[in-house]
């Protein structure tokens, strides 16, 4: 019998390596696995690389708390500047903490490109900008493109709305955002589900995200970093 | 955005104040359009769009149908828009991933993206996401992405900075956003479209001469016609 499930935090973080790849769902706080977070900072893995869209939402708490520790050493994201959280800028204006920023929609498809395969892309995105400069680029029909690779994470945190011993999960509203293709490009997969529901009872037209992506579902109830949300 | 306000007006004339410069973005949305409104003052365009006619906005966090911001106690804490402010959804309105979000910007779907900017030069490259660096962490967000991807580019901005340096240039001095990419510029004084022959003046509010817009603004500004 298959069952992804996982009784502990601790359980589900087990084997996260100093020095990983960690792709972080959640946009803001929303659809952020907070509980996830809680747990990564309390099992210990350093010299992190985080990939997500911003650089933490509340100090300390969650990823800003992560950054705060020391524990990441680059951040891959968009958007790292909050009015929220102090946390990150702090440490980048010391020049203690690296940074990759990418375009929101470059981030993604990197992001997607990985979970399916594609090596790396050409896109107009960024031609011509800061964002492009000593990447390859090509004419395309006319087009100046840069190529972007893709992107791999060693793990992802996810965050759902309901998840069956399968791995099959939904998601809430706009919390969907980064979870689905994060859960794609990962080695390790690991969800925090507000909802635990019995195998088969998941509309197979609603499953987003289906279990083949997923490797560790914990259930946390109520995950209060989505309620709090922006 | 900074504030769109001047209180001053000794030419004559009176510069558009932020709301009326977002009532005027929205009177050229027409029916049917899916359009994406950039954070901080496009975003109060969507305020001026009837809702009988049926515009349907895109935030790029995966919602297609975006709805005005709730009252107080119908917050749904898991539906919020690119800026972070919690918002509502419209009927007819749907939920994607990341990924399929920006394929409707990238893949050339959005009829509109209106972005804020910096400046804005005549051969419709857009300095919209960075200032000078070092005093900040460098963020971009999707302006770079929207920018390339619509399939028209409205920039709307102050035409000039609160110290009076004209934001409509013959060349950025700021970082790009994207290359050649504005269609239309909305200003607090005037409505400008970007032609291969340069900056064409559609509007200007009553009272300003072309000549008064000529000396506030950088690039060479053509009559219509």
């Amino acid at each position: 019998m298959i069952n992804k499930i996982v009784r502990s935090v601790a359980e589900a973080l087990e084997g996260v390596r100093d020095g990983s790849t960690i792709l972080l769902g959640g946009f803001g706080a929303v659809g952020q696995p907070d509980t996830l977070l809680d747990g990564l900072i309390e099992q210990g893995a350093r010299d992190l690389v985080i990939v997500a869209n911003n650089a933490g939402a509340v100090d300390g708490y969650g990823l800003s708390k992560l950054i705060e520790l020391g524990r990441v050493a680059k951040m891959i994201c968009s958007f790292p500047r909050s009015s929220t959280s102090k946390a990150f800028e702090n440490r980048y204006r010391e020049g203690k903490i690296g940074l990759e920023i990418v375009p929101q929609g470059t981030l993604a498809e990197r992001i997607r490109a990985a979970g399916a395969g594609i090596p790396a892309f050409y896109t107009p995105t960024a031609v011509g900008t800061l964002l492009a400069e000593g990447k390859p680029t090509l004419e395309i029909d006319g087009k100046l493109c840069v190529m972007e690779k893709a992107l791999h994470g060693d793990v992802a945190l996810v965050e759902a709305w309901q998840a069956d011993r399968w791995g099959n999960l939904t998601f809430r509203d706009s919390a969907r955002n980064f979870n689905p293709i994060m859960a794609m490009a990962s080695a390790l997969t690991i969800v925090q589900t507000q909802h635990l529901v019995e195998l088969g009872e998941l509309d197979p037209n609603a499953i987003v995200t289906p279990g083949i992506f997923v490797n560790r579902v914990v259930h946390v109830p109520y995950a209060a970093g989505a309620a709090q949300a922006a | 955005m900074p504030d769109t306000t001047i209180t001053e007006a000794p030419a004559g004339f009176a510069p558009l104040e932020r709301r009326a410069l977002a009532a005027r973005v929205a009177q050229d949305i027409p029916e049917g359009w899916y359009c994406n409104l950039g954070i901080g003052m496009p975003t109060l365009v969507a305020d001026y769009v009837p809702p009988e006619r049926e515009v349907i906005f895109h935030s790029e966090n995966g919602v297609l149908g975006m709805g005005p911001a709730p009252d107080p106690e119908h917050v749904n804490p898991w539906l919020i828009n690119a800026g972070k402010q919690h918002i509502t959804l419209r009927t007819g309105g749907s939920y994607v991933h990341h990924a399929d979000s920006f394929a409707m910007i990238r893949g050339g779907h959005l009829d509109l993206c209106v972005l804020g900017a910096y400046e804005v030069a005549e051969n419709g490259d857009i300095a919209n996401w960075a200032t000078s660096a070092g005093e900040r962490a460098p963020a971009v967000g999707g302006a770079m992405d929207l920018a390339v991807g619509a399939k028209r580019l409205w920039a709307v901005m102050d035409h000039v900075t609160k110290d009076g340096r004209p934001r409509v240039v013959r060349r950025c001095s700021y970082p790009l956003t994207a290359v050649g990419a504005v269609r239309r510029v909305y200003t607090n004084l005037a409505v400008l479209d970007v032609t291969e022959r340069g900056f064409v003046v559609r509007e200007m509010v009553p009272g300003l001469t072309f000549e008064a817009l000529q000396a506030r603004t950088d690039a060479k500004l053509l009559r219509e016609g």
